[in-house]
């Protein structure tokens, strides 16, 4: 692999292939089958095909693959959350990025460039101690920064002291980053399709086969598979989807915006957040901001942008880079997310045999799905839940269990 | 901006209203399981179509029932809750 790409520009001539074949014909049954083909559910097939050898394994996917929140997110990755069980998951989530270019195959441009994260408010200054400390205590790159150490790591931040809401402090991530989206669900789908996984697209489950408790099957829209294990995989559909096999999900699901301005010369290398100001943003290597912020105020399973969200993101990063006051917009768009009442995602068994759930990642399963895609394809090749996303399971709700990271989750993703 | 007609306020600016959560029937509290007290408080129908609603125009802390397609972003219809509740349902 290190000499890749070397060989292939000394090469005197470069047939096009394409990346991904359509597989002909539905079969009729599948060791496997995964709704969903998100990055979830892509990485799911592409371990379990990998690494524990099943590769009688179907995605069945709606639309295209990738085209759901997979490619609709800001590309956010790190694990400042404030649980010890977040900490440890999402940095299992950001050490398996730094290899995954190599292991695909497939330039995911991730860079580890550090996340900022701002504090406004002595209460959030508190939280922020807790989060460095238990970040440390996990193992992460993180710690509380001053007004100093913060005007040195973005020097063209606007920090005057008497204003609305003055930058107190921060909180310093050395770990966080980015990586290209799309090429994440192209990669693991490419990969797993190599391994003998079949990707069916524009296929849609209109329900889920059920005997005596146990999932035996879905029904589509080009007829029904039967299958050994169903996986569902489907972000903000989750609840519609689990709804097929009888189950009710502690899911509520809202539109989350983000847009993105012309290129400008590089000025911004790490990742800027502020939850007090609703508002976080990164430059792309092509100049471009990505500017994201807080989800849509009531629930809605409709991707469709406001001007009122654009307006405030704009008003919010004009107070941290007033600057910026003459750049237009290029790209605005929503996606539909899942979002569960403690901000972290359900993985694990149903109560339905043989029908797992890889669902609640709401704003913030981006970074997750390297981890979710390894631990969960472990979990239905043995049948046993890996300890690392055990605390994530449905049933916390019912013994009050939470894991909450709405703070550390809200406005950063 | 979006538009919502509240039953006491008239049409007014949706930045002004705040969503409850779907109208639902809490267990009895003698005899439910905690099972089903713990499905009341977390679990949501997250319904993909037509709901009903508690919302709340904040200014003046009017708490009404609206109906909407979740789907389409439509507002179908906005009342008072004792329509829904005048109906012999809360003795
Ligand atoms: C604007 C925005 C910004 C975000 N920013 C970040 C961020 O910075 N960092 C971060 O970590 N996360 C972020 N997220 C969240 C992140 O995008 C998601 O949590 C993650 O991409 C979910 O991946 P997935 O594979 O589970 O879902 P998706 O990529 O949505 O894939 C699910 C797929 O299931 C398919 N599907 C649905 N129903 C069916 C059916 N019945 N049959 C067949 N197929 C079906 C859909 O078509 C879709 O392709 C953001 C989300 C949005 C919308």
């Amino acid at each position: 692999m290190p000499f890749g790409l070397l060989k292939y520009g000394f090469r005197k001539r470069y047939p096009a292939g394409p990346d991904l074949s359509w597989p002909s014909d539905l079969k009729s049954h599948y060791d496997v089958i995964i709704i969903g083909g998100g990055g979830h559910g892509l990485a799911i097939a592409y371990h379990l095909a990998k690494h524990w050898g099943i590769r009688d394994v179907c995605v069945v996917e709606k639309g295209y693959i990738g085209g759901g929140n997979t490619a609709r997110n800001t590309m956010v990755i790190r694990s400042n959350y404030i649980t010890p069980q977040s900490v440890r998951f999402y940095k299992a989530a950001v050490d398996l990025f730094g290899t995954l270019s190599g292991e695909l195959g497939i330039n995911l441009m991730y860079s580890q460039r550090g996340q900022l994260t701002l504090a406004h408010s002595d209460a959030t200054i508190r939280t922020f101690r807790l989060r460095a400390e238990t970040g440390k205590f996990c193992g992460t790159r993180i710690e509380m920064v001053d007004r100093a150490q913060i005007r040195e790591i973005v020097p063209s931040l606007h920090m005057p002291e008497d204003a609305r809401y003055p930058i107190l402090g921060g909180l310093w991530h050395e770990d966080g980053g980015t990586a290209r989206h799309d090429a994440l669900a192209w990669g693991y789908a490419a990969r797993a399709q190599r391994l003998g996984v079949e990707v069916h697209q524009r296929t849609e489950v209109t329900g889920i086969q059920i005997e005596k408790g146990r999932a035996t099957g879905v029904e589509t829209t080009r007829g029904a598979i039967g299958a050994g294990q169903v996986v569902q995989a489907v972000s903000g559909l989750s609840s519609v989807v689990a709804k097929m096999a009888g189950i009710v999900l502690p899911i509520r699901t809202y539109p989350l915006q983000a847009m993105v301005t012309q290129p400008l010369k590089p000025f911004l290398d790490p990742l800027v957040s502020s939850a007090g100001l609703h508002v976080y943003v990164s430059q792309t290597a092509r100049g471009e901001l990505v500017i994201g912020g807080g989800s849509d105020p009531y629930e809605l399973y409709a991707a469709r942008p406001t001007l009122e969200i654009k307006e405030g993101l704009a008003m919010h990063l004009l107070e941290l880079f007033p600057f910026l006051s003459n750049v237009r917009i290029l790209r605005q768009w929503a996606g539909i997310t899942d979002i569960t009442p403690d901000y972290s995602p359900i993985m694990g068994k149903s109560p339905v045999e043989n029908y797992w759930l890889d669902a609640g990642w709401g704003t913030y399963g981006f970074k997750a799905t390297p981890a979710s895609g390894k631990y969960m394809a472990q979990a239905i090749a043995t049948g046993t839940v890996p300890e690392i996303i055990a605390p994530f399971g449905l049933d916390r709700f019912a013994t009050m269990d939470l894991i909450n990271e709405m703070g550390a989750t809200a406005a950063s993703h | 901006m979006k538009v919502m007609r509240c039953p006491l306020n008239g049409e007014r600016n949706i930045s002004e209203f705040t969503c409850l959560g779907e109208v639902s029937e809490p267990p009895a509290p003698d005899g439910a399981s905690d099972e089903a007290w713990a499905a009341h408080l977390w679990n949501s129908n997250n319904t993909a179509g037509v709901v009903r609603e508690w919302w709340c125009h904040v200014p003046t802390s009017y708490w009404f029932i609206a109906e909407r397609n979740t789907v389409t972003d439509e507002i179908l219809r906005t009342y008072a809750a004792a329509e829904l509740f005048a109906k012999g349902n809360n003795e």
